[in-house]
């Protein structure tokens, strides 16, 4: 027996529509032979154009005679990035391509089993029902596309191409597809591995040190204001709130001049009480220190509200429970408050980490990365990966090996929040799983 | 020893230990806004325990400085980034957390993926894409900028907020006859107070605090916003503006400051949330 399900689908697969039709879904088979027709007709040559734009990124370079622009040339940067949007939208197609083929495998089932297909009106019916999320979801799919994925998608394909000052700008130079020249070069050419190795080893310093370092003077403070006999906890409690609350960029740059070497407040004091100055941002070593000490001023107020949060929430009873047995308040603390307070804070923590990793505004405010360090290439002393990256995209214009170095930091982020994402009950609990 | 002074020697150190980051967390504050009142100019010039006090560097910000222009930006770019981020991110988290459809499961994993990549990568394709829809120095495109970024983490926020919320009452709604848009704006809005508010804080404020991006869209000084401007007073000109500068961030500052303190909670429960739910 010739199944109708495999004929509609073969239809369908030859041209859209044709299986509909053969359905007798006259009005759905007409739009869909329309949709393809008319891509056919108007899209097929751009498409073409774009792929060839995507691949070869231009093939003219821009003439000029006598400083005048006689021919403007390929523009390789906007060629790729019509390409790429060519290219998703060409993948929407092939997905709507793919539904109409299912659509009439599926219709062609139902008669197989003597079922009547959905007529339009029953259709449109449907889709208005089932439509709703969709039409929710809509603006922030159309965001997410254009303004997240589509530069993550370009940001990642200048990985692999020599885009760069100062001879592979355009418009007036073309750019090239170079495959993985820029990573190599990133881990074996002198110049960039020995920036690259030194900027990613203290960048994994200061993030280990920094977070930890406020965690745990936040938990030094909430237990210290958690103490039954201390007064006065609202009054103590808002004035540490206040680096939290104040604007990060504003305490950052204000940080920034009381730790002045030659004018600043600090270096003042010491001076009238006797001591030399300290060369706060001159010296990479106090740059660093600087750096750290900052950073715990604006931390640690919120770790400290956090814990206090969780550590009125223990029960009670497990302290009287500790007393009745003898323990110490030292017992108490690192046997019964640490270990709830650790275990539900980890998550935090690691975002934490991961947000000190690419802690940009800090670094940037306070040092701008400096002091000058003469082995680096175009990073200073405290510059971490993000503003490294930051001075090699605006700065430099060394877009390719910035690429290179955003994808490491991308596996880094990501390998710490996969690993936390699959640790909280989110993960297991989440029907998406199940479904 | 006894017990009664044992207990006196360690709440004597815990009020040392307090006092002491007390005065180290005031001084700065406390200096800043010294400084904004300093009759001198420089950094070198202000001291703690001024002669005595003026308001002129604050005239000098409304007269010598674009300063009333960069809080206009500002304020601007906060008010419809907030109205825009939580649209945008409330309806995604509906959609996700109340409805069972067809390439749910990938849209929420695609969400997670997103959010972990930095800001930056896809800085250079931002550039072109605003350029070329003519929304460069513009204020809207980076409203657009900041919106789209929001989605990622605010939409997997809410929605787990939304999962928590009870079904039966949308149910009991659509018994009544209820239709989509209805129960969404009648029952789930008004429940979703606390959630609502940390989204369009949160979205209020991150304006206010970004340089990045508001360095890399808006580029002629009128367009400029406080933090952007903020920044190159004090590190353009070899500090000989420290005084208005203290003056500018004193400004900048109150406001915000007392917006985090009114919705301190909110803050704090909003993250422990979105931490513990994904």
């Amino acid at each position: 027996m010739k199944s109708k399900a495999k004929v509609g689908a073969l239809l369908s697969l030859l041209f859209m529509g044709l299986g509909q039709l053969y359905h007798r879904q006259f009005a759905k088979g007409i739009f869909l032979l329309l949709l393809e027709a008319y891509v056919l007709i108007f899209w097929s040559l751009p498409f073409q154009w774009a792929m060839w734009g995507l691949t070869t990124l231009g093939e003219t370079p821009q003439i000029r005679k006598a400083g005048r622009i006689v021919y403007p040339g390929d523009h390789s940067i906007f060629l790729m990035i019509e390409g790429i949007i060519y290219l998703i939208a060409f993948l929407l197609f092939i997905w709507i391509y793919y539904l109409n083929i299912r659509d009439a495998y599926k219709t062609g089932k139902i008669r197989d089993e003597g079922g009547v297909p959905n007529n339009i009106k029953q259709t449109l019916r449907n889709i208005w029902e089932n439509g709703f999320p969709y039409v929710m979801l809509t603006p922030a799919v159309l965001f997410t596309a254009f303004l997240t994925i589509l530069p993550l998608i370009f940001g990642i394909a200048i990985a692999f191409t020599n885009y760069s000052g100062p001879n592979y700008l355009p418009p007036k130079n073309l750019v090239d597809w170079v495959g993985f020249k820029s990573f190599v070069d990133l881990f074996q050419l002198k110049t960039w591995s020995r920036t690259f190795y030194g900027v990613f080893i203290w960048t994994f310093i200061w993030a280990i040190i920094s977070t930890i370092s406020i965690y745990f003077v936040g938990m030094l403070f909430a237990s210290l204001l958690g103490h039954r006999k201390i007064r006065f906890k609202r009054f103590w409690r808002a004035i540490f709130i206040l680096p939290w609350a104040v604007p990060g960029f504003i305490s950052t740059l204000i940080m920034r001049n009381i730790f002045n070497g030659e004018f600043g407040p600090l270096n003042k004091y010491l001076q009238v009480i006797g001591f030399d100055p300290i060369p706060w941002f001159s010296d990479p070593f106090w740059a660093k220190m600087t750096l750290f000490m900052v950073n715990l001023w604006l931390g640690f107020p919120f770790w400290m509200l956090l814990m206090s949060g969780v550590m009125t929430s223990i029960d009670k009873e497990l302290y009287e429970a500790a007393e009745v047995d003898g323990a110490t308040a030292w017992q108490k603390f690192w046997k019964i408050m640490f270990p709830i307070v650790v275990f539900s804070t980890t998550p935090l923590l690691i975002m934490g980490f991961a947000g000190n990793f690419n802690n940009f505004g800090l670094i940037y405010f306070l040092t701008s990365g400096g002091p000058v360090n003469p082995d680096y290439t175009y990073a200073g002393s405290t510059d971490i990966l993000i503003t490294w990256l930051y001075k090699l995209t605006l700065e430099q214009n060394k877009f390719n090996i910035a690429s290179v170095v955003s994808i490491l930091i991308f596996i880094v982020v990501a390998a710490l929040s996969i690993y936390n994402f699959r640790r909280t009950r989110a993960f297991r609990e989440e029907d998406m799983m199940s479904q | 020893m006894n017990m009664v002074w044992r207990e006196r020697i360690t709440l004597l150190i815990i009020y040392t230990i307090l006092t002491a980051t007390a005065i180290a967390i005031i001084y700065p504050v406390l200096w800043v806004i010294m400084g904004s009142l300093n009759p001198g100019d420089t950094l070198s010039a202000t001291k703690l325990l001024p002669d005595k006090l003026t308001f002129k560097h604050f005239e000098r910000l409304w007269s010598g400085t674009e300063y009333v222009l960069w809080y206009k930006n500002t304020l601007f770019i906060a008010f419809w980034n907030m109205i825009l981020s939580t649209f945008l991110v409330v309806t995604a988290a509906y959609a996700f957390s109340r409805y069972r459809f067809p390439g749910r499961r990938q849209g929420l994993m695609a969400m997670l993926v997103l959010q972990m990549f930095p800001g930056f990568m896809g800085m250079i394709a931002i550039y072109i894409l605003l350029l070329q829809l003519n929304l460069l120095d513009n204020h809207w495109g980076l409203i657009l900028v900041y919106a789209g970024g929001s989605i990622p983490f605010g939409a997997w926020l809410v929605k787990g907020y939304f999962d928590a919320l009870p079904r039966s009452l949308e149910e009991a709604a659509k018994l009544d006859g209820a239709g989509n848009l209805t129960i969404f704006f009648k029952v789930m809005m008004p429940l979703s107070k606390p959630i609502l508010v940390f989204v369009a804080v949160s979205n209020f404020i991150g304006p206010w605090m970004d340089f990045i991006f508001a360095r890399l869209v808006l580029r002629s000084d009128e367009k400029k916003t406080l933090a952007v401007g903020l920044f190159e007073m004090v590190t353009g000109r070899g500090n000989t503006e420290f005084t208005t500068f203290a003056a500018g961030a004193v400004l900048v500052a109150v406001p915000i400051t007392i917006l985090f303190l009114l919705f301190q909670k909110h803050l704090v429960e909003g993250l422990k949330a979105g931490a513990n739910k994904g």
